[in-house]
C-alpha cells in the first residue's frame, strides 16, 4: 500500500484512509458506531419517518390485494406504468453495489473498500424494493409462484422462451448472490463485533451470524478464494441482470422499444443511477458518523468520474436511439422520437434531458466533484432523471404505438404515488437500521489497506 | 483415546511480520499441525504454515457445471419432453432462447456452491473453538496477531514446545486448555 501512497501524492490526490490510523483506530472507530453510540434522536425521527412510509406501503399493497390493480393509472394501451418504472429503476440503483464490491475488487481498486459494505447494503434493500413491484403488478399475486417452474396440478411449465422468464432468473438470481456476497463479507466483521462487546446476548447474537470465526490463516486463505471467484462470478451477473431487464423491451415490437443498444445504455444507466445513490447515502453518513478519514475526498471524486463516464454512455444511447430512428426509415420509430419532443408527455422528456445530460456536465469542474453539497444535490438530480428514463420508456412508447385508434394516456394515481415512495420509505427504514446493528464499513478491509499490513517474505 | 487436558500452545505476537516469521521459523523445526491467526488476509501466511491445498475453485467449478446442465436440461425436459407446447410456432428444443436462464443457473449454482462450500472446508459454523478459551484472543479480531501449535503434533512437547515459542520473540505466550 505504500506504493499507493506514493502515487496519491504524487498526483495529488486525496488519500484512501487518513494518515495516522491503526488496525485498533479503525477497529474501534467502525464497532463503535454500532456498539457504544447511543442512538440519537436524529436517527429515532429519520428511522420513524421511513417506518411511517413503510406502513404507507403495507397500507397501498394490501388495498391492492382487495381491489385489485384497477386502483393503479394502468389501462390499455398502457399496460405497464409505475409498477415497471419503478421496478427498472430500483434494480438499476442496485447495480452500483455490486459494481463496487465485485467488479472494483477484480480491478484492484483498493479505495473500494470503505463503501462496498453499504453499497452492498444498498444493493441488498434495492433489488427488495424492486422485487415487490413483478410480484404485485401480476393481478393475482397469489398465483405469482407460476413464474417459477414449480410443479402444479395443472402440468404446464413456464415459458422459457420469454425474456419475462429470463428476468425471474437473472433477478432472483442477483438477489441470491447478492445476498450472499454482503453476508460472506460481513463474516470476518461480525466475529470483531462479537469480541468487542461487553454485552452478553450481543455477544452470542453476533458469535452465532459470525458462525464462529476465528480467523485461521487456513480459513482466511480458503475465504480469499471464494471471495474472489464470488467477485468474478458476480461481474458478469450483475452486467447480465439489466441487459436482461432491456429484453424485456428490446425484444418485444412496440416502437421505441426493439433496438439493439439498449442493453449496454441500460447497465449503463443502471451504473449511472447506483452511484448517484451511493454519494446520496455516503454524504450524509460520513458526515453524521465521522467517517470522513475512511470516505475521503477521493471517494466522492472517484464516484463522480464514474457517474460522469456513464452519464456520457447513456447520452450516446439517447443520441444512437434517435438516430437510428430516422436512419432505419421507419416511419414509427421516427414517431416515436417526435412525439418524444413534442407529444403529450414532451415535458418530461426535457426534464429527462437536462436532468440526466445537461446538469451532470457540471462535474467536469474539480470543485463542485469535491464538494459534498454539490455532489449530494447533483446525485438527486441524476436520480430523478433515470427515473425519468424510465418513465419515457415505457410509458411514452406504449402510449402511442402503431394505431391511432389504439392510442391512450396514463396518468398515475395516488396509488401509485403512495406505492411507489412507499417503497422509497422501506429502502431508508432498512438502511437506517442497517447502520445501527452491522459495520458500515468492512473493518477487515479497511485494516489491509494500512501501511502496517504490508509484509514481506 | 483420552483427551489431551490441553490443545496446544499459543504465542502472541505484534505485527503481521512477526507472525510470518514466527510461523515460517515453526514451519522449519518440524512442527507440522500448527495454525496462525490474524484479523485480516496475510498473503502468503498460510502456506508459511504448510497449507497448500485450496480445494474451493473445484467445488465452485463443480457447481457451476452442476447449474448449468440443471438449468439447460430443466428448460429442454420442461419445454420438449414433459409438456411440449407450440408457441408462435418455434421448436420445441429452441436452445437459444434457453441460454440466459442457464447462464443464470451456473451463476446460481456456482455462487452458493463458493460460500457454502467455504464454510463447509473451513469446518464453520463452529461457535465454540478451544482457542476462544484464551482470554486475549478476543485481539485476534483486532489488532493481534496468534500462533498456535497443537498438542496433536508429533513433535509436540509441553516443555520443549513453549520454550521454542518464546524463543520467537512473542508478547506472550500461553496454553489452550482443551
Amino acid at each position: 500500500m505504500t506504493e499507493q501512497y506514493k502515487t496519491s501524492t504524487e498526483l495529488d490526490r486525496a488519500p484512501v484512509i487518513e494518515p495516522g490510523h491503526t488496525f485498533g483506530t479503525v477497529t474501534e472507530k467502525i464497532s463503535a458506531i454500532v456498539l457504544t453510540r447511543p442512538a440519537t434522536n436524529g436517527w429515532f425521527i429519520g428511522f420513524g419517518l421511513a417506518f411511517m412510509l413503510t406502513m404507507m406501503l403495507l397500507f397501498a399493497i394490501g388495498y391492492l390485494f382487495l381491489r385489485g390493480i384497477g386502483i393503479w393509472g394502468n389501462t390499455v394501451p398502457i399496460g405497464w406504468g409505475f409498477e415497471i418504472v419503478n421496478f427498472v429503476w430500483w434494480i438499476g440503483i442496485g447495480h452500483a453495489g455490486t459494481l463496487i464490491s465485485a467488479i472494483l475488487l477484480l480491478l484492484r481498486q483498493s479505495w473500494r473498500n470503505s463503501i462496498n459494505r453499504f453499497a452492498e447494503a444498498m444493493t441488498l434493500f434495492a433489488v427488495a424494493c424492486a422485487g415487490i413491484f413483478p410480484a404485485i403488478h401480476v393481478g393475482r399475486p397469489w398465483l405469482a409462484y407460476w413464474l417459477f417452474p414449480i410443479p402444479n396440478t395443472m402440468g404446464v411449465w413456464p415459458q422459457f422462451r420469454s425474456p419475462l422468464m429470463w428476468d425471474v432468473f437473472a433477478v432472483s438470481t442477483y438477489a441470491t448472490i447478492s445476498a450472499l456476497f454482503w453476508f460472506i463479507g460481513l463474516i470476518p466483521d461480525l466475529a470483531t463485533l462479537r469480541d468487542r462487546t461487553d454485552n452478553k446476548g450481543l455477544k452470542i447474537i453476533y458469535g452465532m451470524l459470525s458462525l464462529g470465526w476465528r480467523g485461521s490463516a487456513r480459513h482466511w486463505h480458503r475465504y480469499e478464494t471464494a471471495y474472489l471467484l464470488l467477485a468474478g462470478l458476480a461481474t458478469p451477473l450483475v452486467l447480465s441482470v439489466h441487459t436482461v431487464v432491456s429484453f424485456d423491451f428490446a425484444v418485444g415490437i412496440v416502437p421505441g422499444w426493439h433496438t439493439t443498444i439498449f442493453p449496454p445504455y441500460f447497465v449503463a444507466g443502471a451504473i449511472y443511477s447506483g452511484f448517484a445513490m451511493v454519494l446520496m447515502l455516503a454524504i450524509p453518513i460520513r458526515k453524521i458518523y465521522g467517517l470522513e478519514d475512511f470516505i475521503t475526498e477521493r471517494h466522492l471524486q472517484n464516484s463522480a468520474k464514474v457517474m460522469l463516464a456513464t452519464g456520457l454512455i447513456v447520452g450516446y444511447g439517447y443520441l444512437i436511439e434517435a438516430f437510428m430512428s430516422w436512419y432505419s426509415g421507419d416511419r414509427y420509430d421516427a414517431f416515436t422520437v417526435w412525439n418524444r419532443l413534442h407529444g403529450p408527455y414532451a415535458a418530461i422528456y426535457w426534464a429527462l434531458l437536462i436532468c440526466n445530460i445537461f446538469i451532470p456536465q457540471v462535474l467536469w469542474i474539480r470543485r463542485l466533484r469535491t464538494s459534498p453539497v454539490a455532489l449530494f444535490l447533483v446525485s438527486g438530480v441524476i436520480l430523478v432523471g433515470m427515473w425519468l428514463e424510465r418513465f419515457v420508456i415505457i410509458v411514452m412508447s406504449l402510449h402511442r404505438d402503431y394505431l391511432t385508434s389504439s392510442w391512450g394516456m396514463y396518468y398515475p394515481t395516488r396509488w401509485d404515488w403512495m406505492t411507489y415512495i412507499g417503497t422509497i420509505g422501506m429502502f431508508l427504514a432498512a438502511m437506517f437500521l442497517f447502520l445501527r446493528v452491522l459495520p458500515a464499513i468492512s473493518i477487515f478491509e479497511m485494516r489491509t489497506l494500512l501501511p502496517e499490513a504490508e509484509v514481506k517474505e | 483415546m483420552k483427551r489431551d487436558p490441553i490443545y496446544g500452545i499459543m504465542a502472541e505476537f505484534d505485527s503481521a511480520q512477526a507472525l510470518i516469521d514466527a510461523a515460517h521459523a515453526t514451519h522449519q523445526a518440524g512442527y507440522q499441525k500448527i495454525d496462525a491467526y490474524s484479523p485480516f488476509p496475510i498473503e502468503g501466511l498460510a502456506e508459511e504454515i504448510g497449507f497448500h491445498h485450496d480445494e474451493v475453485p473445484l467445488v465452485v467449478l463443480i457447481g457451476g457445471i452442476i447449474g448449468g446442465l440443471t438449468g439447460y436440461l430443466m428448460q429442454y425436459w420442461m419445454s420438449a419432453v414433459d409438456y411440449p407446447l407450440n408457441i408462435g410456432g418455434k421448436p420445441y428444443h429452441s436452445w437459444p432462447a434457453f441460454i440466459i436462464i442457464t447462464f443464470e443457473m451456473t451463476i446460481l449454482f456456482a455462487g452458493i456452491s463458493a460460500v457454502f462450500g467455504m464454510l463447509a472446508l473451513n469446518g464453520l459454523p463452529m461457535p465454540y473453538h478451544p482457542v476462544f478459551n484464551v482470554p486475549r484472543f478476543a485481539l485476534a479480531s483486532k489488532d493481534r496477531f496468534f500462533l498456535i501449535v497443537f498438542s496433536s503434533d508429533k513433535k509436540y512437547d509441553p516443555a520443549a514446545t513453549r520454550q521454542f515459542l518464546e524463543g520467537l520473540a512473542p508478547r506472550s505466550v500461553s496454553e489452550v486448555p482443551s
